[in-house]
């Protein structure tokens, strides 16, 4: 049926397209969550995408073709996109998605159909597994670290986990675990909640009632605001700290008041202007801001459109080194090209941090890419 | 668990299993008149709330775009079907009815949309935009198969939910939203406080349950509401037109759903598709009631608000587990106590 | 060309396209349809229990869930090959339904489909849950399938398996449709009180069916696991099962077919939307869901039977219908007869019944005896209690009070079911027969407890030689009544008179040995009573004892040996037609005050 319609139209395109149809294009496949429980991050993730394209539209010459799928945050449906967008799109990369499992069952294809694949979360495969899959994101424990350092250097001694009853809840809490063992603070309690769940009463009594110093909560977007304010509600007085999936304009407006003080870890591009002015993201996050504007029509408040940006900058410089080298995009001989140019990633400045990635790791970020920021009236501010 | 904390719960509790009762109700209503089990009536809730947010912020909610496309689709369902049976002399009567009045609320809402007017005002127009969606869609969906088995009924209004939810994830994102409370402040009870917005919840839920009770058992036009989900061709034959009595059924219902919408904005974080759990928890409460009795239905609802809040104090990510296992013996002992009918229904052909 | 012509024709093609799709479609194609077979397998499942069955469910994606979950742990988890894996899956999963069903099949009404709610919730919500299974980010690198050395990883690789199950799931399950089990199965929605009629237990039918589409959902899941490679918690919710329901529905509820069409459909309305949106608007994503909505709303509303059942609408008449040759099954062995007590000998001995409703005495205290060889009528006026009293001899209600004896054994508290198996069967007063079974279908399911095939055997078409035995049997019964030649009508399609002489054509088939009849000659016209009549007095003499509940003086008079004649719940007067007809208790109970004092003293014997 696809071919059909494809063919209808793509009659007429390809008689205007025929005589420059010589080089071949640079193929971007993107499936995100566009509806479904992940779509507050999916649907920024596509705008920033967009921008992506809009700042960048040829590489080396070549012009970049994008497809965006929707997964419906439905992990079956990402990998059936991910086939989708691999064998009959014919994409020479893959990017994805707002969810953990999700990224998962797209890494799978990615493997077996030896495409590179830049996944847009934090994605916990083991290295074996992991030969054709990248990631801009941060690594959650380098995010959380800085957290528990902001807890030690306020004197918390113990502190409560609740978070979601999902990959992401469980993200943060092992990587609570492990940060908070060295700096000798002692997790006290692992309080879980649905993100459709509309009241946490239960959950936030209990943890009430064990007199924490301090709460880390393990949600995002809007409904990581709840503990938040079932805290306040409580009359709960020491510190509420918050992860990097928390960073949107709509957590800032539900949470309201309760929100303020808190500490979030994030990358450098939702606080840009704040920083020194030699930090190494602010050029290119100036950049993207246009870009955002442009394209979409309002300003990018989000930490997570960022990352597509990312993701479309990295594969750009691994891209223009391949066809420096004569590798023809839309054959398998690209794809394995281009996972080793990946590899091979030095320095690559990003809105999020300065990207190098090497075989075997699929994270490519250091402290760079993570800075801590304060909730105060309102709006983020940078903690130096 | 002291003495406090249980009874912070069973307030909590209470609250939610306010609403749950009033979704119940909505949901009893309309299956007694038309077999519908209506899934989307939590979407519309959560359209009410979310038109409310939207006013709050100044501006027009999306939903006045929905209630005149959907308008726009049932007048042009029905004048085709007052077409085809030849009674064309009544097309004025459905200008005006499926027209002009769902009409009204758009423009009172694009009237309101970024002024400054008093919050009731708002909470109204909120509450009256919603009303027609539930009759218009019933309208264009439903009623030409209102006659299928229940099963094909419940599909039907399944997929409703996925297409108004849908459209909710359309037109007003994938972020909630919470609305500034009705009445502010709290009722101190000796050392904690209970907000008057749940009081008024609670208090919203005994009255217009009381009514429902009324209504239905004391009135003429409940009763013909009753004896058309008994036997619509019984009913037809003395006289009631079941297309009618359907038709008022979905406005109260609706009329509720927009309520239920405007009461839970302020103390829970509605989003596109908060509906689908607020239903669903209604149909567990419906369910224990039958789908008949409103008495039961208003007890099952507290009983799941109530274990809800109990369970996510026990262990937040198995809440649900504990609630719906523990459905399963009421729904046993329920079923001991019901007297079934002895064939099912035929699938349709 | 006959239907079961154009039925061949068309699997032969549905095949043959199957075969060669891998072909002609590139991998992505291939491995959409591989998530059609898939679908297929769970829809199927849901048609059957759902469609035939009657008990909706909203929990076959935990069944898929738990068959994923078993194989992908012992694989990754123990190193174990996928093929123990699938045994180890459908075990659990059988386990896991069985469990289930047990404590929830009984649910009537709307209990049961939230109790599946229920289930299918909690399931999905545990999976997440157990460290074992790697809480909520799943089992990743679950191994791929291997037949030899041959790995199934590729998309065309898998794709044979699948369909190849697909197609012997449709082969069990068509088989075991026309069978003894697949019967008692089509019969479900027509009431326990039926099945009870024929010595089938509802409950245990519907127990099994239950647990047949559970292994079905099984075996979708293990298929899953080893085709994605990864599974996790999100897939085997309550949306999925949702969404196999739409497919059953959308395909079609009445038919095995309507599985595979509504897998299609909806895999593939989902496909084409994705690719079509994005060419009409910017928001393509989120239409998705609302574009699928309305084209399915559409659907029902034009076919509310789902696509197969529009296919069926639309073919119904177009093609000879399948005619049933009589003289085919002429060479089966007839089915082993009962041996009838002597004449004379007690049938049935009703002691003191008593049936109260609260304070309402429906039947008081009522005895009297049925002796083999006799045709026995129970007569009294409109209220007298003669249907609550044929209630308690079947068994269908319990008895307050009081003692039945049946061929020398007391059956006051044995089930519905045991005693039709015992020899007792009977008719109703509202026919029950499946007005969308064939009438050769209706008389075949009476002969339910006389025979033995079960569920595989049927499956595996084990049960030919006894169902051609049914069959005969089924045959010589319509013959019988004069129904012979008609067997392949429906059942719905008759009028209500005929109806009734096909219910006990249908109690015939049980090879009774007291036939209970509740008002046969009901709607009948003149000739057709004579008929009534002459078969009646035919089974007298063959040996068959009969109970005849009539309101049809001048049928019953010219027909039984011997009147009961209840009035007010009590029994008034017993004994020959001519002697009862001259009773003046009988005369004033029917005419009302003809003589006050015996109507006086039947009252007073009551109060």
């Amino acid at each position: 049926m696809k071919n059909f319609v494809r063919t209808a139209l793509g009659v007429v395109a390809g008689c205007v397209l025929a005589a420059s149809a010589s080089a071949a294009d640079l193929k971007v496949g993107l499936s995100v969550s566009l509806s479904g429980p992940n779509a507050s991050l999916g649907v920024p993730y596509a705008k920033g995408m967009q921008a992506a394209i809009a700042y960048r539209p040829e590489i080396a010459g070549r012009k970049v073709v994008l497809t965006v799928l929707d997964d419906a945050s439905d992990p079956t449906t990402a990998g059936r996109n991910a086939r989708k967008l691999i064998e009959e799109e014919k994409v020479d990369i893959i990017m994805g998605t707002s969810g953990v499992p999700a990224a998962i069952a797209m890494a799978q294809v990615s493997r077996e159909t030896k495409t590179p694949m830049i996944g847009l979360t934090p994605i916990g495969l083991p290295p074996a597994d992991a030969e054709w899959l990248f990631t801009v994101a941060q690594p959650t424990p380098l995010m959380v670290s800085a957290v528990v350092e902001k807890m030690k250097a306020n004197g918390v001694k113990t502190v409560a986990y609740i978070g979601f009853t999902d990959a992401w809840g469980d993200l943060v809490y092992d990587a609570l675990l492990k940060a908070t063992e060295p700096a000798g603070i002692k997790v006290v309690a692992n309080e879980r909640y649905a993100r459709p769940d509309p009241s946490v009463t239960g959950q936030v009594l209990k943890i009430v009632a064990l007199r924490p110093d301090a709460v880390m909560t393990g949600g995002a977007g809007t409904p990581g605001a709840l503990p938040f304010l079932a805290l306040q509600e409580r009359g709960f007085k020491g510190g509420v700290y918050g992860n990097h999936g928390m960073i949107n304009p709509d957590f800032l407006r539900v949470a309201g008041s309760a929100a303020t003080g808190a500490f979030l870890p994030t990358g450098p591009v939702i606080v840009a202007d704040q920083l020194p002015a030699n930090y190494p993201t602010r050029k290119i996050t100036d950049d993207f801001r246009a870009a955002f504007l442009k394209v979409n029509g309002a300003p990018s408040t989000d930490a997570f459109s960022a990352y597509s940006f990312d993701g479309y900058l990295v594969f750009a410089d691994a891209a223009a080194r391949v066809i420096a080298n004569k590798v023809e995009p839309g054959t398998p001989a690209f794809r394995v090209a281009l996972r080793d140019a990946i590899a091979t990633t030095k320095e690559v400045v990003g809105t999020h941090g300065v990207y190098n990635f090497k075989a075997g790791n699929v994270y490519g970020v250091d402290e760079r890419a993570r800075v801590v920021v304060k909730v105060d009236n309102g709006t983020w501010r940078y903690v130096p | 668990m002291t003495p406090e904390v249980a009874l912070i719960l069973g307030i909590d509790g209470l609250a939610n299993g306010a609403v749950y009762l009033l979704a119940g109700l909505g949901l009893v209503l309309i299956f007694s008149v038309t077999r519908v089990v209506f899934v989307p009536f939590g979407d519309v809730a959560a359209f009410a709330a979310l038109s409310l947010a939207a006013f709050e912020t100044g501006r027009m909610p999306a939903t006045v775009w929905m209630v005149a496309t959907l308008a726009v689709l049932a007048l042009a369902v029905e004048v085709r079907s007052l077409v085809v049976r030849g009674e064309s002399r009544r097309i004025p009567r459905a200008l005006v009815g499926w027209g002009l009045l769902p009409a009204l609320p758009c423009l009172a809402a694009w009237a309101i949309a970024g002024r400054p007017v008093p919050a009731l005002l708002q909470v109204a127009i909120a509450v009256l935009l919603v009303v027609p969606i539930i009759p218009l869609v019933a309208r264009v969906a439903l009623q030409p198969i209102a006659d299928a088995s229940v099963l094909v009924l419940l599909i039907a209004s399944l997929a409703l939910h996925f297409l108004l939810s849908g459209l909710g994830l359309l037109f007003f994102g994938p972020e909630g939203s919470r609305t500034a409370p009705l009445i502010g402040g709290a009722l101190s009870l000796g050392g904690f406080g209970i907000s008057h917005q749940v009081l008024l919840m609670v208090g919203a839920a005994v009255v217009l349950s009381a009514l429902f009770f009324l209504a239905f058992e004391r009135t003429i036009a409940g009763k013909a509401l009753r004896a058309t989900a008994v036997n619509r061709i019984g009913a037809r034959l003395v006289g009631i037109r079941p297309a009618r009595t359907a038709l008022l059924a979905y406005v109260c219902a609706s009329l509720l759903a927009g309520l239920i919408g405007v009461l839970v904005a302020p103390v829970t974080t509605m989003y596109y598709d908060s509906g689908f759990l607020i239903g669903l928890k209604a149909f567990v409460a419906a369910i224990i009631g039958g789908l008949v009795s409103y008495p039961l239905t208003a007890l099952g609802a507290i009983a799941v608000g109530v274990v809800e809040s109990f369970a996510s104090f026990w262990s937040g990510a198995l809440k649900d587990v504990i609630v719906f296992s523990l459905l399963i013996p009421v729904l046993l002992a329920r079923s001991f106590f019901s007297v079934h009918e002895e064939e099912e229904e035929e699938i349709d052909e | 060309m006959t239907a079961q012509a154009r039925h061949r024709a068309a699997v032969a093609v549905l095949v043959a396209a199957i075969a060669i799709a891998p072909l002609l479609l590139g991998k992505f194609g291939v491995s959409l349809l591989n998530d059609i077979g898939i679908g297929t397998l769970v829809a199927l499942g849901l048609v059957l229990l759902t469609g035939i069955g009657g008990a909706t469910s909203f929990g076959q994606a935990a069944f898929v869930g738990i068959a994923a979950y078993a194989t992908a742990w012992l694989t990754t988890a123990h190193g174990a090959s996928p093929w123990i894996g699938l045994f180890f899956a459908l075990a659990l999963t059988g386990l896991a339904a069985l469990a289930i069903g047990v404590l929830t099949l009984r649910l009537g009404g709307h209990f049961l489909p939230l109790s599946t709610i229920a289930w299918g919730l909690s399931i999905a919500l545990l999976f997440g849950n157990v460290d074992a299974f790697g809480r909520h980010t799943g089992l990743a690198n679950v191994p791929p399938l291997k037949i030899g050395a041959w790995s199934l990883v590729e998309p065309p690789a898998i794709y044979y398996l699948i369909w190849a199950l697909v197609g012997l799931a449709f082969l069990f399950n068509h088989n075991l449709l026309q069978s003894r089990p697949g019967r008692a199965i089509r019969s479900l929605r027509g009431g326990a009180v039926l099945l009870a009629s024929v010595g089938a237990d509802a409950f245990r039918v519907r127990l099994t069916l239950f647990v047949l589409a559970a292994l079905l959902a099984g075996l979708a899941g293990w298929l899953y696991a080893h085709m994605n490679r990864f599974v996790s918690p999100s897939p085997f919710d309550v949306r999925a099962s949702i969404e196999y329901l739409l497919m059953a529905v959308g395909g079609g509820l009445g038919q095995l077919s309507g599985a595979l069409a509504g897998a299609a459909v909806v895999l593939l309305l989902k496909n084409v939307l994705q690719d079509t949106l994005p060419l009409l608007t910017q928001r393509a994503g989120q239409l998705q869901a609302v574009a699928f909505a309305v084209i399915f709303i559409l659907l029902l509303q034009y076919a509310r039977g789902g696509l197969m059942g529009f296919v069926r609408r639309w073919t119904r008449g177009r093609f000879a219908a399948p005619e049933v040759d009589a003289a085919r099954f002429a060479d089966a062995e007839p089915l082993p007869r009962r041996t009838l007590p002597a004449a004379g000998a007690p049938v049935l001995a009703v002691q003191g019944a008593v049936k109260r409703f609260g304070g309402l005495v429906a039947v008081d205290d009522v005895s009297f005896e049925i002796r083999a060889g006799e045709i026995v009528g129970l007569i009294g006026p409109n209220g007298a209690g003669k249907s609550t009293l044929f209630n308690l001899l079947t068994r269908t209600l319990p008895m307050s009070a009081g003692r039945i004896e049946f061929l020398g054994r007391d059956v006051s508290t044995l089930s519905q079911q045991r005693l039709a198996r015992l020899g007792m069967a009977r008719t109703f007063q509202h026919v029950k027969l499946r007005p969308q079974m064939s009438l050769l279908d209706n008389v075949a399911l009476g002969a339910h407890g006389r025979t033995r095939s079960g569920l595989l055997a049927a499956g595996f078409g084990l049960d030919r030689v006894e169902e051609r035995r049914i069959i005969a049997e089924a045959l010589r019964h319509l013959g019988r009544v004069g129904l012979a030649g008609r067997a392949h009508e429906l059942a719905g399609s008759l009028p209500l008179g005929t109806q009734r002489t096909l219910e006990i054509a249908r109690a015939l088939a049980a090879d009774p040995v007291l036939l209970v009849l509740d008002e046969p000659a009901a709607g009948l016209r003149r000739q057709e009573k004579h008929s009534l009549a002459e078969l009646l007095r035919g089974l007298r003499g063959e040996g068959v004892t009969i109970l005849i509940v009539e309101h049809d003086m001048d049928f019953v008079m010219k027909l039984v040996d011997r009147l009961v004649v209840m009035n007010f719940g009590a029994k008034l007067v017993e004994g020959a037609p001519a002697a009862v007809r001259a009773d003046v208790r009988v005369q004033s109970a029917y005419l009302g005050g003809h003589d006050a004092t015996a109507g006086g003293a039947a009252s007073e014997a009551r109060s």
